[in-house]
């Protein structure tokens, strides 16, 4: 019955909602289904702009995690796909949801901890060494814990530093369960370590007495790469505006743009489309 | 605390300085919650009338579920329209995701059964004190329905601010079917969501700020009608 | 089974006019129940038409409850009322109206509850607004007609109240203790718009605790003692020399607590 009302009501509202919509005349242009650390670092608002100039094509982004984003692709939700987690996006095109999947750019991951640095890791390039101090320490440590991208890199690490992370979640393990701000928020807040990627945290303004801790290991990479959403699977996907996206971003008009993006001075991706690496 | 009091200061200026992105923003969160809250009333005040009016087999069910829908979760309806709108949804097609008008329908479909619930509830107290004068002058169930909404009328501004204040403080619906597009389906609440999640958590604050006094202003202008009508024992 | 019949030799005014005075409404051996308590048993009556009755009895002897069941508000446990003979309707009860103790008002203006009331019954336009007009005046309301109905006093309130029903033009008028809560100016002003209206060959009935009142109005006189019709006859007759004991405690100011007891003779109060 709540059921049956539920529906009644929301098929109302969507007769009435289409009814009076004031259509949005303008169809040129295409949803990305992307990550929250591309649109918090600020790269979005820098870069599309950019684009509209050159082509006229507007770009709107919805920012949500990189398992969200692939799912909301998968249904259809979205002309492109531009993410970070190569596994998962591979597997996107494999399964026939996309058309091909190409490198544009990396940033890396990075550890931020109190400057108190109660497991003394600061200054250290080596993020399994460090993970594994954490846990000897018990130090807090803030996990997304949401099927992120960065949290599946975040495992990652954890697996190659042999640790156990999951075991002592509730203890000094802290899964927030979502978004990267809104766990460096908790993290900080709580004085833990927070595995994050670099530009959001050089855009974030809440750092409080946190610094970056651990840097620079290699194993820290962290790639993006862009997806046109396959047209034979959801035939309403605008093949051609998305690909002239893409295309521009693997041009070398678009990986400039993407280098010259700085906040405070510091470069925060790094394009990479041209390495031949895919 | 200094900042926290820098925030208010922050809004204020914020609001003076007229910034077009922010204007373009609060725009657009009156003109989605306005809509979706009048198509919720013009839904949910008949509806809820009709169940505090009359009785019919199911009523009580009816009454129950109107209430227990109430408390629906933003983010379980932000789901329901997402998968009705995706485009493998069922209606896909409207190709309505991430426009103002998807989240037109989640907000309408948060607020009508609050509008409905509350409307049954005065509607029903109303209807206790005219039932018999209706049945003695032979008062049809149309014009029974019209005429009870019509008395109630100042009350029930009451409710539709209840339905406002719901719609424009939601954001877990809004998120879903919206996706925070910038200058596409970027609202107040959303805005404050992404604020806070680049850490800028002053900004965020005056812009809940912010909110918070259009909540007041719209409160405070409907307020003043019904005190005067009060005072005209209409209401 | 007790008959009331009244017939056309019992009626004093002059002005009522010469058809017929046929039953209009009767009631057959009428009960209601309330869980295992009956409140109104075996009641019999005919009212006819442009005559004027008055319900009377002690609080609790179902007066209003026996009002309600007339107008068909309620429907009765047993027995059933019959209107003009047939079974009564809802297009029946179009032919009646109801004034409460309360007047109850909607939330308008004073004009708009009688363009309610009139819209109801069908009138539009300027049918609709020459009675209107005409309904104000006779309630010496005309003044009044923008104001909010419900700050108006409480006789003003009674006098809008009696004249919505009148507006809309009833064979039969029902009436619970319509000037329970008046001051004297203000019920007199009430009871002169139903003798207007008497004169103008509405039927009414009139449910009263005020025995002056029975007196003024008056043609018929029902009274009941719990549930049931105790005395039937003129007013007159049944106020100054009544037959029956629940009548005479009553007249008395005492409290009458069934066939079997004596009354309570420590409340005797006024006598009329």
């Amino acid at each position: 019955m709540i059921r049956r009302t539920f529906l009644a009501l929301t098929g109302a509202a969507i007769c009435f909602a289409v009814a009076c919509q004031s259509a949005i005349a303008d169809d040129k242009f295409i949803i990305v289904q992307s990550t929250t650390s591309t649109q918090n670092s600020g790269l979005f608002d820098d870069l599309l702009p950019k684009f509209k100039d050159r082509t006229g094509i507007e770009v709107r982004v919805v920012a949500v995690g990189t398992g969200q984003a692939i799912r909301n692709a998968a249904n259809g939700d979205g002309d492109v796909l531009f993410v970070h987690s190569k596994p998962s996006e591979e597997k996107f095109v494999s399964d026939g949801f996309g058309v091909s999947r190409a490198d544009v750019m990396y940033n890396d991951f990075i550890i931020v901890g109190p400057t108190s640095d109660p497991a003394r890791v600061a200054g250290s390039s080596d993020v399994v060494e460090a993970l594994q101090k954490i846990a000897e320490a018990k130090a807090p440590f803030a996990s997304r814990g949401d099927d992120s991208g960065t949290h599946k890199a975040e495992l990652r690490m954890w697996k190659a530093a042999g640790v156990d992370a999951a075991a002592s979640s509730g203890d000094w393990y802290r899964e927030t369960g979502s978004g990267m701000g809104a766990t460096l928020n908790t993290g900080t807040g709580m004085g833990a370590y927070i595995m994050t990627d670099r530009a959001t945290w050089i855009a974030f303004g809440n750092k409080a007495d946190h610094t970056i801790v651990v840097e620079g290991d290699p194993k820290m990479f962290n790639q993006y790469g862009v997806i046109l959403v396959n047209s034979k699977e959801h035939p309403h996907v605008k093949s051609d505006l998305g690909q002239t996206f893409i295309d521009w971003l693997l041009s070398k008009d678009g990986q400039d743009a993407i280098a010259s993006y700085k906040v405070d001075g510091q470069q925060l991706f790094f394009p990479n489309a041209n390495d031949g690496s895919s | 605390m200094d900042s926290f009091w820098s925030v208010f200061g922050g809004a204020f200026g914020l609001v003076f300085a007229l910034d077009p992105d922010l204007m373009e923003i609060i725009g657009l969160s009156m003109r989605v919650t306005l809509t979706a809250v009048f198509f919720a009333c013009l839904i949910g005040l008949p509806l809820g009338a009709a169940v505090g009016a009359f009785r019919f087999p199911g009523h009580t069910l009816l009454a129950v579920s109107l209430n227990a829908l109430m408390g629906l979760p933003p983010v379980v309806v932000g789901l329901l329209v997402y998968l009705l709108l995706s485009a493998a949804g069922p209606l896909g097609p409207l190709k309505l995701l991430y426009t103002p008008t998807a989240m037109i329908v989640a907000q309408m479909v948060l607020v009508t059964p609050i509008v409905a619930a509350l409307t049954r509830q005065l509607v029903e107290d109303l209807n206790r004190e005219y039932s018999e004068q209706y049945a003695s002058m032979g008062v049809g169930p149309i014009d029974r329905l019209t005429s009870l909404l019509w008395d109630a009328r100042y009350s029930l501004l009451t409710v539709a601010l209840a339905g406002f204040g719901r719609a424009v403080a939601e954001v877990g619906a809004v998120i879903i079917v919206g996706g925070n597009i910038n200058h596409v389906t970027r609202v107040m609440t959303t805005t404050i969501a992404l604020e806070t999640s680049k850490g800028n958590l002053q900004l965020a604050l005056a812009l809940g700020v912010i909110l918070l006094l259009i909540a007041f202003f719209v409160n405070a202008c409907v307020m003043t009608l019904r005190a005067s009508a009060a005072r005209a024992a209409y209401a | 089974m007790r008959d009331i019949a009244f017939d056309l030799a019992a009626a004093p005014s002059a002005t009522i006019k010469s058809t017929p005075r046929d039953v209009l409404l009767e009631a057959r051996s009428l009960g209601f129940t309330a869980g295992k308590d009956s409140l109104l048993n075996d009641v019999n009556l005919k009212i006819l038409r442009g005559s004027r009755t008055l319900i009377m009895g002690p609080n609790g002897a179902g007066k209003s409850l026996l009002l309600r069941l007339l107008h068909g508000l309620l429907q009765p446990a047993s027995g059933e009322v019959l209107w003009q003979g047939a079974p009564l309707t809802r297009q029946s009860r179009r032919s009646q109206a109801m004034v409460f103790q309360r007047p109850v008002l909607l939330r308008r203006s004073v004009l708009a509850n009688l363009k309610f009331a009139l819209s109801v019954r069908g009138w539009r336009g300027k049918e609709r607004s020459g009675k209107i007009e005409t309904a104000l005046a006779s309630a010496g309301l005309s003044h009044l007609a923008r104001r909010p109905a419900r700050v108006l006093s409480g006789g003003e309130q009674q006098r809008l109240a009696l004249v919505r029903a009148l507006a809309c033009e009833p064979d039969l008028l029902f009436l619970d203790e319509p000037t329970a809560n008046l001051d004297p100016a203000s019920t007199a002003a009430i009871e002169d718009l139903l003798m207007d209206a008497s004169a103008r060959g509405v039927t009414i009935v009139l449910v009263t605790h005020d025995a002056g009142q029975a007196k003024r109005l008056g043609e018929d006189l029902i009274f009941l003692q719990d549930g049931s019709v105790a005395e039937t006859g003129s007013v007159d007759q049944v106020l100054n020399t009544p037959q029956s004991e629940p009548v005479r405690a009553w007249r008395q100011g005492r409290l009458y607590l069934g066939p079997n007891t004596h009354s309570m003779q420590n409340h005797s109060r006024r006598m009329l």
